[in-house]
């Protein structure tokens, strides 16, 4: 056991393991942005959002959730630098001809530098004044007095540049999974000929609910609910 | 003359491991479209030689597309524009009257070139040898249907067999991995009984071996894949990283 995240196989592991585990957030992420498009004043939306602010959440989860991010990225950079190292100093004066290869999987990092800047953006949006500094307006429902987090995102979301700035975030995410998806399962050993079409299929199809479905609250935001 | 076509060659010479190498122009005006790349290679020596130059270094050895002996990187692709075939299997019927071929060597960390179009394969033989055998009980043969397998292992355990370790792989992946072809030679004995005495210390040797030697990380392009000229399958890769994971957990 000791030496197994000093291998490739041990290194892409971990890239596997805390790609997938990313990929549950996003279920979650989405399923809680779906209630924005409930129309009912963002109540529903504020009390999931106080939910996910519960102290357990709050300091139980999130520190998981960015170990899981920093692992991602700390390893996406370690592997891209060695694979470079691999590729040698010269490089071939008549390029790469070979067809039938998918461009997202030649650039997972470069893709994924764009979803962290997009990441960047988001955190300042969002979590700073939720998380951090706390300059939100309170709302109180049922008795509870909580964020006002649907009135953030619903000014945040009145501006064309950042519905913009989310869009291209959800597309280069939804670029990412399209080959990340499959890639997990397959560096995990679950895949054959017949489960590596099953998981790109699913993988496909799973990317584009994940990218449309960000894309569509933040447009269907901007345009009807302002 | 329909049969025929003239080039232009543009190809990387280099004098030894060390030297820096740069791209030789050279023309030829008669090219049959029935030999193949290797024999067109010969006629480009041939006249070399007869104009006192020093002919191309290229590898070759059986000519029929089984020994992997054979590299190349032409136009873009290893073993060049056909798929499943080696260089030596390219005919030039692929190739158009008055093109341009650019050959080059493999070029991977794990790959150093010798000289020209040579490069140093000796890492494949060296994971090899790190755990691509199985130890046998010597005495009397055994009878040959003694061990029944499944027709469809049978069947998959050979087509990952038909590697014939070009390195092809290596030189079309963008990091420089030898995933292919390690996971061919794990999974043809991962995949039969007699392999199964060594099938855990086999995924982890061969692995450290290969991460040793140089090699990058797989990162699934599958462009190794679409190059192979024996079309082995990247389901191999997923069997490797299982073998590979299952020992490392059973440890």
């Amino acid at each position: 056991m000791s030496t197994i995240f000093g291998s490739s196989i041990g290194r892409k592991l971990l890239m596997s393991l805390s790609g997938l585990f990313l990929v549950v957030f996003l279920i979650v992420h989405l399923s809680i942005n779906l209630l924005l498009l409930v129309p009912d004043g963002g109540q529903m939306f504020n009390v999931a959002a106080n939910f996910m602010a519960l102290p357990l959440i709050k300091y139980g989860m999130q520190p998981v959730l960015f170990a899981g991010f920093i692992v991602h990225i700390i390893y996406a950079a370690i592997l891209t630098a060695q694979n470079n190292k691999a590729r040698g100093s010269s490089k071939y004066a008549s390029g790469n001809n070979t067809k039938d290869v998918m461009w997202a999987s030649k650039n997972m990092f470069v893709l994924g530098l764009t979803v962290l800047a997009f990441l960047a953006v988001h955190l300042a949006d969002f979590w700073v004044p939720l998380q951090i500094t706390h300059a939100v307006d309170s709302v109180t429902i049922d008795g509870v007095e909580m964020h006002n987090t649907y009135a953030l995102v619903n000014a945040s979301l009145s501006e064309a540049w950042r519905v913009v700035l989310y869009v291209i975030g959800a597309l280069g995410l939804t670029i990412h999974l399209t080959h990340g998806f499959w890639s997990a399962f397959q560096t995990l050993g679950l895949s054959n000929n017949i489960w590596r079409c099953r998981w790109t299929v699913i993988g496909i199809a799973f990317a584009w609910i994940v990218g449309l479905g960000f894309t569509a609250i933040a447009i269907l935001q901007f345009a009807f609910y302002q | 003359m329909e049969n025929n076509i003239s080039l232009t060659l543009k190809v990387w010479r280099q004098n030894g491991p060390k030297d820096k190498g740069r791209f030789e122009t050279y023309k030829l005006e008669t090219v049959s479209v029935d030999s193949s790349f290797l024999e067109m290679m010969d006629v480009l020596n041939e006249q070399l030689i007869n104009e006192g130059k020093e002919p191309v270094a290229f590898d070759h050895d059986c000519r029929e597309g089984i020994c992997g002996m054979c590299s190349l990187y032409i136009n873009g692709r290893p073993h060049g524009p056909d798929d499943d075939v080696t260089t030596c299997q390219l005919h030039m019927r692929k190739f158009k009257d008055g093109e341009t071929i650019t050959i080059e060597p493999w070029r991977s960390a794990g790959f150093p070139v010798i000289k020209d179009l040579i490069v140093n394969r000796n890492a494949f033989d060296t994971i090899i040898a790190s755990g691509g055998y199985t130890s046998i009980s010597t005495g009397g043969v055994p009878d040959a249907n003694a061990i029944p397998i499944s027709k469809i292992d049978a069947d998959e355990a050979m087509d990952a067999a038909s590697c014939i370790g070009c390195g092809a792989c290596v030189a079309t992946c963008k990091n420089g991995s030898a995933m292919l072809f390690v996971s061919a030679k794990v999974s043809h004995l991962a995949l039969l009984p007699q392999g199964q005495v060594e099938a855990a210390r086999r995924a982890k040797n061969m692995v450290a071996k290969m991460d040793e030697l140089g090699f990058g990380n797989c990162t699934n392009t599958g462009a190794c894949e679409v190059e192979c000229p024996k079309g082995v399958s990247i389901s191999n890769i997923a069997r490797l990283n299982r073998e590979f994971l299952k020992a490392k957990l059973a440890d």
